[in-house]
């Protein structure tokens, strides 16, 4: 990244917004900065300080805090029954009464099931299924590379062998077979996609550790009788931190897409269990008649993880310019 | 050259023959009886044991994982219980469906997506590079089969102008490639553009720019040489994601390719079928990918191998 295209991802952002924080910010920064704001002047507003690129971090975080916020409390104050059928209502357009005085903002499905309740039903699969597959298995492939990196020979052999047979099938296809095989469901979902996700972690993990390895502070480490587990804890960890965090904001993003097209395929949640996917494929049928079916469930998945995809390469910009994690 | 295409051909082989253990595992170490799974729900008691004859179900797991590894590699692949007929045939006859859906989608996004990237990269930091690069951004994060339904819904269902489902004219092909090729498509247009913007700083650009060259001259064949590379790993690499992404794709539109093929199998409980378009897959990622790798010894002389 150099610096014209950092400001054209800061640019927009951090400069519409004027901050009413500013003051308290430059007062924090400290002297810190003295050194490089003695010179902007010449080259003006081509760079974009971190401090800007942290400040249109936080204004990229809202949508997702805003995501987290509905989906914890959103179905506390939208009573609805995913179960219950009103022949009386189906395929209502958005924004009509029903004949109990209800509205229904953004209508109901074929069978008269309201899609705003459904919406928020799915967005909790949605949010446990992508934060806990990228727990699980960006965990274990963390740890998995981590331990290849560092103890090297066979150990490395066998557990880059399993990730090269694991990245030599399309994640989707290999979550089809896993699914088919273990059944439908929000648990089986996120065992199956954390197995479909946790090579990428171990090969970061993996060649971060090789080039920590041989460190001075690794070495010294040894030198004073840490064992290997503790080196890797204290040493060869925190060293791959950031790369880490930034690949796992953008994979919760393709995780939550993985789960929402396993679900349109119809392998996804259970039947009762209304998740994204599974609503957009409901409405597959349906869409000359009632547009709205597929249409919301897409949008607020399309608003999710482009929300994520902004912030996590903002991230990418702030934490790991060198793209390790690329 | 010759080692190192063995050595790349072994390889490739390893990574197919570890899918097809993996699937041989899976889909026998899951509960249940695996030739009553094999031979299907509606399997009558002579066809579950003609299919634990064939798979050597008596035997041990070693020995029937060997069998199996000797069939896989003859080809075979057993007969589909809900289509009766072997299962080679219907794959066979699935490749060209999906084969013409990515291919289309591989041209869509290389034709849109370099001179797009192109022109983003020279027009860097005004309201074109501005409109480019955030289309390109989204347009990749969106989940594209969503997309295909929007696109369905829009010149389908209300303009009536493209056919909604199924394969046929170049009518039919159209809205499913172009959803297939999107996220290759933004990402090829950032890739250019990044790859573009550094390497304009090099001094042999200048040096070029020095010497006179017109600004057409020096992008594409100085500049847009150097970035080859890059964009050529990205294509392959992507084109694993494409292959899956048929799989959505093509049950969007109702294309009939391996992709539907495999998610119909496993709707159906047709285990023959899944097991061998999963390898199929597999086989042709391998070799996308052996093709991509030896492609860069032809673009950039420096890792042309011995």
């Amino acid at each position: 990244m150099t610096a014209a295209s950092a400001k054209q991802n800061s640019g927009p952002l951090g400069g519409a917004m004027p901050g009413p924080d500013g003051t308290s910010e430059r007062l924090s920064d400290g002297g810190a900065t003295t050194g490089p704001a003695a010179q902007p002047r010449a080259r003006g507003p081509l760079i974009a300080t971190r401090r800007n690129k942290v400040r249109a971090l936080r204004w990229l975080a809202v949508p997702l805090v805003l995501f987290v916020l509905v989906t914890i409390f959103g179905p506390m104050f939208y009573e609805f029954d995913p179960v219950a059928v009103n022949v009386m209502a189906r395929s209502r357009p958005p924004l009509t009464r029903l004949a109990d005085g209800s509205m229904t903002w953004l209508g109901t499905d074929q069978l008269g099931r309201d899609i705003l309740g459904q919406l928020l039903l799915g967005a909790r699969v949605s949010l446990l299924v992508g934060v806990a597959t990228i727990v699980i298995g960006g965990g274990a492939g963390t740890v998995l590379g981590a331990v290849a990196g560092y103890a090297g020979k066979t150990i490395d052999n066998v557990i880059m062998r399993l990730a090269d047979i694991q990245l030599s099938i399309p994640p989707i296809v290999l979550a089809i077979l896993l699914m088919a095989v273990l059944g439908q469901g929000v648990s089986t979902l996120i065992i199956t996609l954390s197995i479909t996700r946790w090579a990428r972690f171990a090969r970061i993990a993996r060649s971060a550790a090789i080039s920590v390895k041989e460190r001075d502070f690794v070495l010294a480490g040894r030198a004073l009788g840490a064992r290997s587990p503790r080196i890797l804890r204290r040493h060869v960890i925190p060293f791959l931190w950031s790369p880490l965090v930034v690949v796992a904001t953008l994979e919760v993003g393709s995780v939550i897409i993985a789960e929402a097209a396993l679900s349109f395929l119809g392998l996804g949640t259970s039947a009762h269990q209304p998740s994204w996917g599974l609503v957009m494929a409901n409405g597959r049928s349906y869409l000359s008649q009632a547009w709205w079916i597929s249409t919301f469930p897409g949008v607020a998945l399309s608003l999710v993880v482009v929300s994520i995809a902004l912030f996590g390469d903002q991230l990418r910009d702030i934490l790991d310019p060198k793209g390790l994690s690329r | 050259m010759r080692t190192y295409l063995a050595h790349r051909l072994l390889l490739s082989l390893l990574a197919v023959w570890g899918v097809a253990t993996l699937v041989f595992f899976v889909l026998r170490v899951i509960p249940g009886d695996p030739a009553t799974m094999f031979a299907g729900p509606s399997a009558t008691a002579t066809q579950i044991e003609a299919v634990r004859t064939r798979l050597g179900m008596d035997r041990s797991m070693l020995s029937q994982y060997v069998d199996y590894t000797g069939d896989i590699a003859m080809l075979n692949f057993g007969t589909s219980y809900r289509w009766n007929r072997p299962v080679l045939e219907l794959i066979v006859e699935r490749i060209p469906a999906t084969a013409l859906l990515a291919t289309a989608a591989l041209v869509i996004a290389v034709v849109v997506g370099l001179p797009f990237g192109l022109v983003a990269a020279a027009q860097r930091g005004r309201w074109a590079d501005r409109v480019i690069s955030v289309t390109s951004l989204v347009g990749q994060a969106l989940p594209n089969f969503w997309i295909g339904i929007v696109l369905i819904l829009v010149f389908s269902a209300n303009l009536r102008l493209l056919p909604s489902s199924g394969i046929g004219t170049w009518k039919h092909l159209i809205m499913p490639a172009f959803t297939l090729s999107l996220p290759l498509l933004g990402v090829l247009v950032r890739l250019v553009r990044a790859g573009l913007v550094e390497v304009m700083n090099e001094d042999f650009i200048r040096t070029a720019r020095a010497r006179g060259l017109s600004d057409e001259t020096v992008i594409i064949k100085h500049a847009g040489r150097n970035i080859l590379i890059p964009v050529i790993t990205m294509i392959g690499l992507q084109f694993a994601q494409m292959l899956g992404g048929t799989v959505v794709i093509e049950t969007v539109f109702g294309w009939p390719g391996l992709g539907r093929l495999l998610v119909d199998a496993v709707g159906t409980r047709d285990y023959s079928i899944v097991q061998a378009s999963i390898v199929a897959i597999a086989l042709a990622y391998a070799v996308v990918n052996l093709f991509v790798d030896l492609t860069y010894g032809v673009l950039d002389p420096r890792v042309r191998v011995a």
